[in-house]
């Protein structure tokens, strides 16, 4: 009768421990009192510390979000000079066709020059035309041409139209340049100088919000170019990680914490996903360009290839946060649905999962936000091109925003400064939206039980 | 104290054409052995309560009669289990069937995060036992009826059963096992996490339940094994000690421990 007696001496025991607890304690002692107020004390200087942690990161995100607002919302706006256009019809279509191919193909570039020679009539010298002719950008020509085709009743009228300035000029009317340098030190003389104080007397110069901005591609000209290309390449770059790294992350999720067996192989991989978080993302970059453009030939700069790079990347972080949000499910619901008789992959599909589902898009969309701000993966595979075209499918070349931003904080044009941090904000909205988007998701799904 | 042999411990009264036997069943959690030849019968449309103290495996032998310590990683077990004379180890049988023929409710209420209505409707689902959404209504009712449940929810079977209190709880999960139509429903405690009148609304329904179910409880309360069995078998260490009718194991236990327990010396 071992087992008895063992039962009994326990119970022994646990009278002879619950015996020693009845030594008085005098809570009103100096001793208690003093442990009373360091307790107090130690309690305040962590909220202090806490507050000051909180402080110093609010700050810091402050003078952040200042720098970038304050340099870069002046390129939302563009300056425009209204000068009075000439319609020539000699110019524009000398038959009278009528044709949009023949109007298509007309120089709206000397009708811009026509009409600066004859607002500022003394300019003779070929050298000062060069500069004169600066004062609109290359691209109103191409408004121009838009605007003929549209409404063909132009040619031969006579109209006040505003255009679009070149960068020096645009970058005077915001006050980047300013006319009490020396002369030698500043991009524009004085005599250009000059041109625009008359047209400013005149009126004909203002500041419009520039849509361009958000429509165009990117262009050596930084009044011309556009943050959409980028944009449009983010999109398609985004796609195509999302598509491989979610079902492969979830799928590997599910396999690791609810089929795989627990020896020694599924621990190696437990510990390399681990670490593959930990890689940098320019080791991802190297493997995307031997592989992908090296062995398997896929086009350069293409969305395709940067989205299967980021794939590799993003896959640990969805991974991991799938594993997680699959642990958090209680085992309850597991033994509820084994117990009824469900197989395990349906206990999986009809249970687990959805329960971990509001866990796993959260780490899908940080890991997409990661994504979406990463460049030097994209630097190794050829996606810093410089390229104009918005692209059309994931094959196309493109670029994405972080590799804009890049591109621009490199360009020696002034007017390039506030693009890069006018670009910085278009992608720091991005990166808000998704996050608020995984708030919003947890917030909706999530469950009590 | 009276030496007791092995085959004397697990003697018991002979019992013609079980539901489900147990012979020399062995279990090990990894290294450590959890249960010691355990032999027992389980009289079909009777409750048979499993008692005992705390880590003496009753609830380990529970899970062993539907196979859900299949799911734990490092279980090892030998012997035999049989249901209606076959062995629910062999290779042919398919573990989800079985765990359809042999139903379980758990410790704490665990109805899944749905409406009322899904939870109960959830096995005849994914067992393809129903044809028609008329069916399923009706197989719905009819076990909420069986719980004792549906006057208190038939109003609001698509809200959510996480709503419920912990006794509708439980019944409800009652009412879930029982819509797979199994023949032997096995509880772990099912009273455990119920206050005292929740506790014998379920007592009552067990007792219901016995008409068209075997049904196997584990319980910590010699009160309820007393109140709801039929026969009563006494774990201790892994091992069986005493199996019999319940009226003779709480007026006239053979051993001295199934003695010492059920008077509270020890446990």
């Amino acid at each position: 009768m071992t087992d008895m007696a063992s039962l009994m001496e326990d119970r022994a025991a646990a009278k002879v421990i619950s015996g020693n607890l009845h030594t008085p304690v005098d809570w009103d002692s100096p001793k208690i009192a003093r442990n009373i107020k360091k307790r107090y004390a130690a309690e305040r200087r962590f909220k202090i510390y806490g507050l000051s942690a909180i402080a110093i990161a609010l700050m810091a995100l402050l003078v952040l979000g200042y720098s970038i607002v304050s340099k870069g919302y002046s390129a939302f706006f563009q300056t425009y000079v209204q000068l009075e256009i000439h319609f020539d019809p000699a110019e524009i279509d000398p038959d009278g066709t009528g044709d949009p191919a023949v109007i298509g193909r007309a120089n709206f570039d000397s009708l811009v020059k026509e009409a600066l020679r004859n607002r500022f009539p003394d300019v003779t010298d070929r050298r000062e035309r060069r500069d004169l002719y600066d004062i609109v950008s290359g691209g109103a020509s191409y408004d121009l041409r838009e605007r003929v085709l549209d409404n063909p009743s132009l040619i031969g009228q006579t109209r006040k139209i505003w255009l679009i300035s070149g960068d020096d000029f645009d970058m005077l009317n915001k006050g980047y340049i300013s006319a009490d340098t020396d002369e030698g030190d500043r991009r524009l003389n004085d005599q250009e100088i000059g041109w625009y104080n008359a047209l400013t007397s005149d009126g004909a110069v203002e500041k419009q919000f520039h849509t361009r901005f958000f429509t165009n591609g990117d262009s050596r000209e930084p009044e011309l170019a556009g943050i959409w290309g980028a944009a449009v390449g983010s999109f398609y770059t985004l796609v195509v990680t999302l598509l491989l790294s979610f079902p492969i992350g979830v799928l590997a999720a599910i396999y690791l914490e609810e089929f795989a067996p627990k020896n020694r192989f599924t621990t190696i991989v437990e510990v390399n996903i681990n670490n593959l978080a930990a890689v940098p993302s320019i080791v991802f970059g190297l493997l995307g360009l031997e592989v992908y453009l090296n062995v398997m030939h896929l086009p350069r700069s293409a969305p395709v290839v940067g989205g299967l790079t980021l794939a590799l990347m993003t896959l640990p972080t969805i991974i991991i946060a799938s594993r997680a949000a699959i642990k958090a499910v209680p085992p309850s619901i597991r033994q509820a649905a084994l117990g009824l008789g469900a197989s395990p992959v349906q206990t999986v599909t009809h249970h687990v999962l959805p329960l971990a589902m509001p866990g796993i898009l959260t780490g899908t969309i940080i890991g997409m936000a990661q994504a979406l701000g990463e460049t030097a993966p994209l630097l190794m595979i050829g996606m810093v091109a410089f390229i104009v075209d918005v692209p059309g499918g994931a094959l196309d070349p493109a670029t994405v925003l972080p590799v804009q931003i890049y591109l621009w904080a490199d360009s020696p044009e002034r007017a390039f400064v506030e693009k890069t941090s006018a670009a910085i904000m278009v992608l720091l909205g991005f990166l808000i939206l998704m996050n608020g988007f995984a708030v919003y998701l947890r917030k909706k799904f999530e469950r009590k039980w | 104290m009276a030496v007791v042999t092995q085959s004397a411990m697990t003697a018991e009264p002979s019992v013609t054409s079980p539901k489900m036997t147990a012979r020399d069943l062995n279990l090990f959690y990894s290294d450590n052995q959890a249960l010691f030849d355990v032999n027992l019968d389980i009289v079909e449309r009777q409750v048979t309560a499993l008692i005992g103290p705390s880590g003496c495996g009753k609830s380990t032998f529970l899970r062993c009669m539907n196979r859900m310590n299949d799911t734990i990683d490092g279980v090892t077990i030998n012997g035999k289990v049989t249901l209606d004379d076959r062995d629910i180890y062999d290779k042919a049988i398919d573990v989800v069937q079985l765990r359809a023929r042999i139903g379980m409710v758990f410790q704490k209420p665990n109805p899944f995060p749905k409406s009322i209505y899904d939870n109960v409707a959830y096995g005849p689902r994914i067992h393809g036992l129903v044809n028609s959404r008329d069916e399923l209504d009706e197989i719905v009712m009819t076990s909420l009826e069986r719980a004792g449940l549906l006057k208190e929810v038939k109003d609001r079977l698509p809200e959510p059963a996480t709503g419920l209190s912990g006794g509708q709880q439980q019944r409800l999960c009652i009412a879930r096992a029982v819509a797979v139509s199994p023949e032997v429903i096995l509880m772990d405690e099912p009273c455990s996490a119920l206050d005292p009148i929740a506790t014998a609304k379920v007592e009552e329904l067990i007792d219901e339940l016995r008409s068209n179910y075997t049904i196997v409880i584990v319980t910590h309360s010699m009160q309820q094994a007393a109140r709801v069995s039929q026969r009563t078998a006494f774990f201790h260490l892994g091992k069986l000690v005493e199996v019999g009718e319940t009226d003779q194991i709480f007026t006239n236990p053979k051993d001295e421990r199934t003695k010492g327990y059920i008077t509270g010396r020890f446990g």
